[in-house]
């Protein structure tokens, strides 16, 4: 819903040798409403990128502006989904849970929990709204955690590798939900993974990070119609230039020749 | 199995249990080998407990070690957690208690009741800051652990989602620590209770179990003193199984936050 600015970020961190690079001048733009995916191998500093934007870190050089405003710390124009199933809070049910940045932002009881129901009605979990997280499987906690990122309005959707722990049908299905939910909000969603057809599924835009340091390699739009048929030959395609992209080799004759 | 007829049985198994520890030292005592005087048959155990209830006196003893044991215990958690939450927190807090807790909670409450009886005298003062001292330490310790075991995910899921420190403290970190903190209230109290009724023996006049126990050897009361270790045992009961126990099923059980153990 509103365009993100990421401007020479670069970072850095400590360890035992000296100071690391993790990410290094790092520029993109970011489109009002546009799904965004992040791809690399492991190493490349997408996770961090990710962090910087969420603003649980601080850029050693650069800013990130969302909406022009530069990014100085978390805030609630941006929701988070994390990869471990452990981000929900155990001590609260799926519906208190979801209602936790409401709660935060001062709104009535009766209010946070109509908006709360809404939002485990798009992630298809309106059944299990008095469900505690350990009741639930993996698949329905990381919807409850999308839920929740998205209960509060933000207009940026921050997920790194939401659905990595989770197993290949669940995935599926997830991805499937994910578009379904970014559809009908109209999000600004950044979205981090290591899973090339993941990306070529959900993503408007893949930018391929490489590593040591951490750079931008290339800016892909994925313009397949939605919803995508991941056995199409054009998606395969994409797939494919993706893979060079990063590097592996690739059989056949892609697009991207 | 449901959990309430897995409840009624292991309630059948412990009552099996009593009921042939009670038989043994039934046999033990009618067999002969030992004086009446000082091995009594439980009946007259029973008959003893009845008339000390009946007239009020095993009331007022276990009332009088209850205040004491109370008031000790949440004194114990009105300084235990605080800290323990301010150790958790703060490097230089903990680096001032820890070696304080660490040297201090191995002393038996016991050893210092001679200590504590020249400082504060006969009475309840003396008991009640034994009981204290017996179970502030287990509620910091506990409490630092269950503070520092918070998961840092929690933390940064909700400041993404904009709690500020005091929402962050009371909806996060408190309940995140809660499995901990319960367990520091039960061995808090667990050890409260034990030195409660040492302190009493030789620093409490008049009232309190630990008194009537003491008190009875200088009769041969056997009775007496078997009849308020009954009442000892079955007031520490309640508390594990019904106080405890009953916290630890609405909370961290059902949040699944602790597991019980299978079979």
């Amino acid at each position: 819903m509103v365009p993100i600015a990421i401007n020479n970020v670069t970072l850095e961190y400590d360890t035992p040798a000296g100071k690391v690079t993790g990410v290094k001048d790092v520029s993109f733009d970011i489109g009002a409403s546009e799904f965004v995916c992040i791809v690399g191998p492991s190493g490349c500093g997408k996770s961090t990128l990710l962090n910087v934007i969420a603003g649980f870190l601080a850029p050693a050089a650069g800013d990130i502006r969302i909406a022009g405003k530069v990014v100085t710390g978390h805030g609630m124009d941006r929701g988070v989904v994390f990869q471990d199933f452990a981000q929900l809070f155990p001590w609260r049910t799926a519906l208190g849970n979801v209602s936790f940045g409401l709660e935060m932002k001062g709104v009535a009881k009766e209010e946070r929990d109509k908006i709360a129901r809404e939002q485990l009605r798009l992630v298809k979990l309106e059944k299990f709204v008095d469900a505690f997280p350990h009741h639930l499987s993996g698949g329905m906690q990381q919807r409850v955690a999308i839920a929740r990122a998205l209960a509060y309005n933000p207009s940026v959707l921050l997920m790194d590798e939401p659905f990595a722990a989770l197993d290949a049908m669940t995935r599926d299905d997830m991805q499937t939900l994910l578009a379904d939910v970014w559809r009908e909000t109209r999000k600004t969603v950044i979205y981090v993974t290591h899973n090339v057809a993941e990306a070529v599924y959900l993503a408007d835009r893949v930018i391929v990070m490489s590593a040591h340091p951490g750079t931008v390699q290339a800016d892909i739009r994925i313009d397949l119609p939605r919803p995508r048929d991941p056995l199409s030959v054009e998606f395969l395609d994409r797939q494919k230039q993706l893979m060079r992209h990063l590097g592996h080799k690739v059989s056949g004759n892609g697009a991207a020749h | 199995m449901s959990d309430q007829s897995k409840g009624r049985r292991s309630l059948w198994r412990a009552a099996v249990v009593l009921i042939i520890a009670a038989c043994c030292y039934e046999a033990a005592a009618r067999s002969g080998y030992f004086a009446p005087a000082l091995m009594p048959k439980l009946s007259a155990v029973a008959q003893t407990f009845v008339v000390m209830l009946l007239d009020g006196t095993m009331i007022e003893h276990s009332v009088s070690t209850l205040y004491r044991v109370l008031f000790g215990f949440f004194l114990a958690v009105l300084v235990g957690l605080p800290i323990g939450i301010l150790m958790a927190r703060f490097r230089p807090v903990e680096s001032f208690f820890l070696p304080l807790v660490s040297a201090l909670m191995p002393i038996p409450s016991f050893a210092l009741v001679p200590l504590f009886m020249l400082w504060f005298g006969i009475g309840n003062l003396t008991t009640i800051l034994i009981v204290f001292y017996a179970a502030t330490f287990p509620m910091m310790f506990n409490t630092w652990s269950g503070v520092r075991s918070v998961n840092p995910l929690w933390l940064r899921a909700a400041g993404a989602m904009g709690a500020d420190e005091n929402a962050l403290f009371w909806k996060v970190i408190i309940p995140g620590a809660s499995p901990f903190i319960i367990t520091g209230l039960r061995q808090a109290f667990l050890r409260a209770w034990i030195a409660v009724v040492g302190a009493e023996m030789i620093a409490a006049s008049d009232w309190g179990l630990g008194w009537v126990i003491f008190d009875a050897k200088e009769f041969l009361n056997t009775d007496v003193m078997l009849a308020a270790l009954v009442v000892i045992g079955g007031i520490g009961f309640v508390f594990e199984k019904l106080v405890f126990g009953s916290l630890e099923k609405r909370t961290v059980q059902r949040w699944g936050m602790s597991r019980v153990a299978k079979g």
